[in-house]
């Protein structure tokens, strides 16, 4: 064999080794969410060796030792206290109906914000606590509340708050609607979308810890962890819902309805993948 | 001759101006066209909030019988909305390569 003769030979074996290897670069076609969560857990360790596991749920506090001193100083007076007090009120406080929230929920609503979002094999789509909660009180007579305002975060504020500590615990039944969802949360997750081209992962996975402005971003993982949010930029309490569509606006996007089946199975993704991490909301945000 | 010359420099005139000058027809016409590939691109659930306020801009020129401006702004949201059109169909695939492995 000519040495030219030998080099083409390398060259076309290379080539076809190199075309062997891309499928695997896309394997994600499978849909496999254990494998998921366990490689998105380790990127974030990977890339932050000296937070725990637990500390990702504090945000952007977890990420810069002063704002985590900020953080340890506003937690002695937190500004969701009085959404959290607002809460529990409208919480116990029954329905024209004489029935209350606790009718609508296992273990009376009380300690069971780690299983939300979860999938309902009978309507085949993704519930959220938020969604949830308007479902309940329509079912009694009342009327909805907006997903992004101040009733519908003390509400959910006061739920994660009995549920503090406990963990995540999302589980994705053997149905395939419930893996499509997942799927769909997945791809809205790492989709570029409005005029900045930015996906959920441009910020949440790229540049935790990085500023953006003046803001530092936070993790993706545990990031809904936090729900609801008492936000100092908005000088007052948001939902998940209010939190999927500002991202959206920020980056020049027009924001899905508050509740769309892509934000809830944005949120069934992203709660997913954060099984395990404590419940920490509700959180405080600069 | 100088009453031939004198009378094509006009009607060359005239029909530059007519060129330069958008009529309200252009204006319905390019902000249809704009209006209707941001309905595709919403069709796509991957409208801009920039297509949005250009075309409002260009209502309002057009509202006010502005219609060069009008026309510019139709022309730039109909851009946009064709941008975040491309936008949606490329990532059908390529979110997968911001994908955690």
């Amino acid at each position: 064999m000519t040495p030219r003769l030998a080099l083409r030979a390398a060259a076309v074996s290379l080539a076809l080794s190199v075309l062997a290897l891309a499928p695997s670069a896309h394997a994600a076609d499978k849909i496999d969410p254990a494998a998921d969560k366990a490689a998105f857990q380790k990127f974030f360790t990977d890339k932050f060796p000296k937070l725990k596991l637990e500390d990702f749920v504090n945000g952007p506090y977890s990420m810069n030792e002063d704002l985590h001193k900020q953080w340890e100083e506003k937690e002695e007076f937190p500004p969701y206290e009085f959404s959290l007090e607002a809460g529990k009120e409208m919480f116990t406080k029954p329905f024209k109906n004489g029935k209350s929230y606790a009718d609508c929920f296992p273990n009376r609503g009380i300690g069971i914000r780690q299983n939300y979002p979860y999938f309902d094999e009978k309507e085949g789509k993704v519930v959220t606590l938020e969604l949830a909660l308007n479902r309940c009180r329509e079912a009694n007579g009342e009327a909805p509340f907006s997903y992004v305002k101040d009733d519908m975060a003390a509400l959910t504020a006061y739920m994660a708050f009995t549920s503090r500590g406990k963990p995540m615990d999302i589980k994705i039944p053997n149905d395939p609607r419930a893996l499509e969802a997942y799927q769909k949360g997945k791809e809205y997750f790492y989709t570029r979308r409005g005029q900045l081209n930015f996906s959920c992962a441009t910020c949440h996975v790229q540049s935790p810890g990085e500023r953006i402005r003046a803001e530092v971003l936070a993790p993706a993982l545990g990031i809904l962890n936090a729900m609801p949010i008492y936000r100092s930029e908005w000088s007052g309490m948001g939902t998940t819902s209010r939190r999927f569509t500002t991202c959206n606006s920020q980056i020049r996007g027009v924001p899905l309805n508050p509740q769309d089946d892509e934000y809830r199975n944005l949120e069934y993704y992203l709660s997913y993948v954060s099984n395990g991490l404590p419940i920490s909301g509700p959180g405080a945000r600069p | 001759m100088r009453a031939t010359t004198i009378f094509a420099a006009v009607l060359l005139i005239a029909n530059a101006t007519a060129a330069l000058a958008a009529s309200e027809a252009d204006y319905k016409a390019a902000y249809a066209a704009a209006e209707a590939a941001n309905k595709e691109a919403g069709s796509l659930r991957n409208q801009w909030t920039t297509t949005a306020s250009t075309l409002s801009a260009a209502k309002k020129a057009g509202d006010a019988g502005d219609f060069d401006t009008a026309v510019a702004q139709a022309k730039e949201a109909e851009a946009l909305a064709k941008a975040s059109i491309f936008q949606a169909t490329s990532e059908k695939e390529r979110w997968k390569d911001m994908e955690i492995h």
